[in-house]
């Protein structure tokens, strides 16, 4: 398709905004002059993202009030619920359980007029400077039609808030673009997972920007499950702002899609911030999943720690790209990185690229990767014992995976993934 | 119960196997013992069916089935079990949750149903107290960061959980002190029954001592040169290997 065409003609025909007109504006603007990455653009070289976006897409812009129905995320059922639905943000859908007061759930546009207009003006876009790509502008173009959630500070929340991306795909391709702003309030304490489901299996495309600040003393557990099936592809740029003594621990977990890119910023924008990056992706047919992560060390003594876990089947691949930026006033920080994949496909791939850029001489980095396959030794003692070929497979496996899994602390969600994953390895007896 | 007809295999080009025959019956026990290299491991990996090995000829019956035609699950579910001269350390995985999948793998393939967690616990606790193994040790990833001593108990567990037909025991007593290397030899014991075989092998008469042998073979250089009773042991521990290589070696 003409990419630049489509999405100016679908600009004009989207609903006016009343406060992020300039907002849309200047990205469309920025869309219009990059266009779609081309496959030579080097953060896109695994990644062919102009192939996905087909003749035949539909792109609906404005929110309908169809009925829509989706399965709920086991293991969560009491959690808070956000939902979009085709990448706009559905209030009638969306269900809160926290007291009122504690969080306020809103449209961004409503956000951006409002007593929270300061938030939005200072967050909104942060990431662009990250992703200069069209991509990320694309997403910009169409803002007005996300949320924006903010935590009271000094509240902690009972239960997560579980935002759900519906794809409403019965009767056709779909491309959405849903975008949040997320702001936790000093000493707050958040869990947010993202998940993804469609109603039906013809193919999609999302592309999604969250964008969340983390203040001071704040304490933000993020989760992205994508397990939506072989015909949901995904370019989604997770971007934290991090505040003095801030922590974040973000979990990265991939089981299924056609073409997924996830981009995780995490901007270690003040002094003792501390993120720990978690991601396993257990991938088969020939979902291919691309993980890249920034970690933005800006101030001195910040702390992170990253370690992602690939398993590729059948013609899958896995690819890996992690970049720690030490900028020169980011004395005493500490990064670590590692990327561990195996192998168990005759047609998997993976591949895996860290980027160290370290402009500060007291600091303390490290990163390693490996691409390996099942250890033999352990398999054939597995064997020896009459454990099928099978499940001492999935029984190595599921270690593999076990230092992932084991981070996610709330347990409903843990389980029903460990279960999801048992079952995609097939253990059984 | 296992008959082994002029077996011949080799690794990567090597014939480390060269010929070897025996013949163990229900409620035999069988020792071997060798100088290092000869192929004794390499004996202990063919029957329980490495993938590394390549059987060149001969023949292997087990039970009445031909054992070298079974996967080394099936070889275990037939009651076939090696324990380890170097077991392998598998983090992540549970040594109880283990050990539950492998007792239960081996009911479903002889037809009965899986055992529930309390029946499980049950003979767990039995086998634990007769091996005097200790709870801990099975709540941890399996054999991970076990010493030399606790990882060959681990394998007497498992062979307790499993109760084999034929125990084939590869140098489970190196590495064990005094009463560790009793409390094995007790195990061996106390499995022992006229149902039962096992082949153990050993450096040292010292286990010997413990396990009473029926037979005691020599393995050198990929043969068996000598078959004797348990006295064979004993003169071995007197003069060592040098007669009976010199002997070998003029055989051939
Ligand atoms: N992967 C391999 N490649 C080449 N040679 C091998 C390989 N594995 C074993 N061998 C050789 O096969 C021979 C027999 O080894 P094996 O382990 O069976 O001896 P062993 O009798 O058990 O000795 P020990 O008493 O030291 O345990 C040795 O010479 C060994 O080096
Ligand atoms: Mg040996």
């Amino acid at each position: 398709m003409d990419a630049i065409q489509f999405f100016t003609d679908a600009y004009a025909q989207q609903s006016s905004s009343l406060h992020l007109h300039a907002f849309q504006q200047s990205n469309l603007d920025a869309f219009s002059t990059m266009g779609l990455p081309a496959i030579k653009h080097e953060e896109w070289k695994y990644t062919k993202i102009r192939n996905l976006f087909k003749d035949g897409l539909t792109y609906t812009p404005t929110l309908s009030n169809s009925e829509i129905k989706f399965q709920t995320l086991k293991g969560t059922e009491e959690a808070n619920r956000i939902v979009f639905v085709n990448g706009l943000y559905n209030a009638a859908l969306t269900h809160l359980i926290e007291a009122e007061g504690n969080i306020v759930v809103k449209p961004l546009d409503t956000a951006a007029g409002d007593e929270d207009a300061e938030l939005v003006k200072k967050h909104l876009g942060h990431s662009k400077d990250y992703h200069l790509d069209g991509i990320n502008a694309l997403n910009g173009a169409f803002a007005a039609g996300g949320v924006f959630i903010k935590v009271k500070p000094n509240v902690v929340l009972t239960q997560p808030i579980v935002i759900y991306h519906v794809t409403d795909n019965a009767n056709g391709m779909i491309f959405s673009q849903p975008r949040i702003l997320g702001y936790l309030g000093k000493n707050a304490e958040a869990t947010i997972i993202e998940t993804y489901v469609s109603t039906g299996n013809s193919e999609s495309l999302s592309n999604e920007v969250i964008e969340m600040c983390v203040e001071r003393d704040a304490n933000l557990l993020y989760i992205k499950l994508q397990n939506e099936g072989a015909h949901s592809s995904h370019t989604g740029t997770t971007h934290i702002r991090q505040l003095e003594k801030a922590m974040t621990q973000a979990i990265t977990i991939s089981l299924s899609g056609a073409i997924v890119r996830n981009n995780l910023n995490m901007i270690m924008e003040a002094e003792y911030g501390e993120s720990h990056m978690y991601g396993l992706y257990l991938l088969n047919g020939n979902t291919q999943v691309d993980n890249h992560t920034i970690v933005d060390n800006q101030m001195p003594h910040c702390f992170s720690n990253e370690l992602y876990k690939g398993i590729m089947d059948d013609s899958s691949s896995g690819i890996f790209n992690g970049k720690i930026f030490v900028r020169k006033d980011a004395q005493k920080t500490n990064a670590y990185q590692s990327n561990k994949n195996v192998l168990i496909g005759a047609n998997a791939s993976a591949n895996t690229k860290p980027q160290l850029e370290i402009f500060a001489d007291d600091v303390k980095c490290s990163h390693g990767c490996t691409i390996g396959k099942l250890d033999e030794e352990a398999l054939f003692y597995l064997r020896a014992r009459g454990i099928s070929e099978t499940n001492a497979k999935a029984l190595l496996l599921h270690a593999f995976a076990g230092d992932i899994l084991q981070q996610i602390k709330y347990e409903g969600l843990r389980t029903h993934i460990d279960e999801l994953i048992s079952e995609r390895l097939s253990f059984q007896i | 119960m296992l008959k082994i007809e002029n077996l011949q295999a080799r690794i990567e080009e090597k014939e480390i196997l060269k010929g070897i025959n025996l013949d163990i019956k229900p409620g035999e026990i069988h020792a071997i013992m060798g100088p290092n290299g000869s192929g004794k491991s390499t004996l202990a990996s063919v029957l329980a069916g490495r993938a590394d090995y390549e059987v060149t000829g001969g023949s292997v019956e087990f039970l009445g089935k031909d054992l070298l035609e079974l996967s080394p699950e099936d070889r275990s579910r037939e009651g076939l079990f090696l324990a380890f001269q170097y077991p392998v350390e598998i983090p992540g995985v549970s040594t109880t949750n283990f050990i539950k999948t492998a007792v239960n793998e081996k009911r479903k393939y002889q037809g009965e149903e899986p055992l529930d967690a309390a029946q499980f616990l049950r003979i767990m606790k039995e086998k634990m107290n007769l091996v005097e193994i200790n709870q801990s040790l099975l709540s941890r990833s399996l054999n991970e960061g076990f010493s030399g001593g606790e990882k060959k108990r681990n394998e007497i567990f498992q062979m307790a959980m499993l109760e084999p037909k034929l125990a084939i025991l590869d140098e489970t007593d190196s590495g064990l002190d005094i009463d560790a290397l009793r409390i094995v030899a007790n195990g061996v014991n106390q499995l022992r029954s006229k149902d039962n075989a096992f082949l153990v092998v050993t450096h040292y008469q010292r286990l010997l001592d413990y396990i009473v042998p029926d037979f005691v073979h020599v393995l050198y250089n990929g043969r068996i040169v000598k078959s004797g009773t348990k006295e064979l042991a004993l003169e071995l521990e007197e003069r060592g290997y040098d007669f009976i290589k010199s002997e070998a070696d003029q055989a051939v």
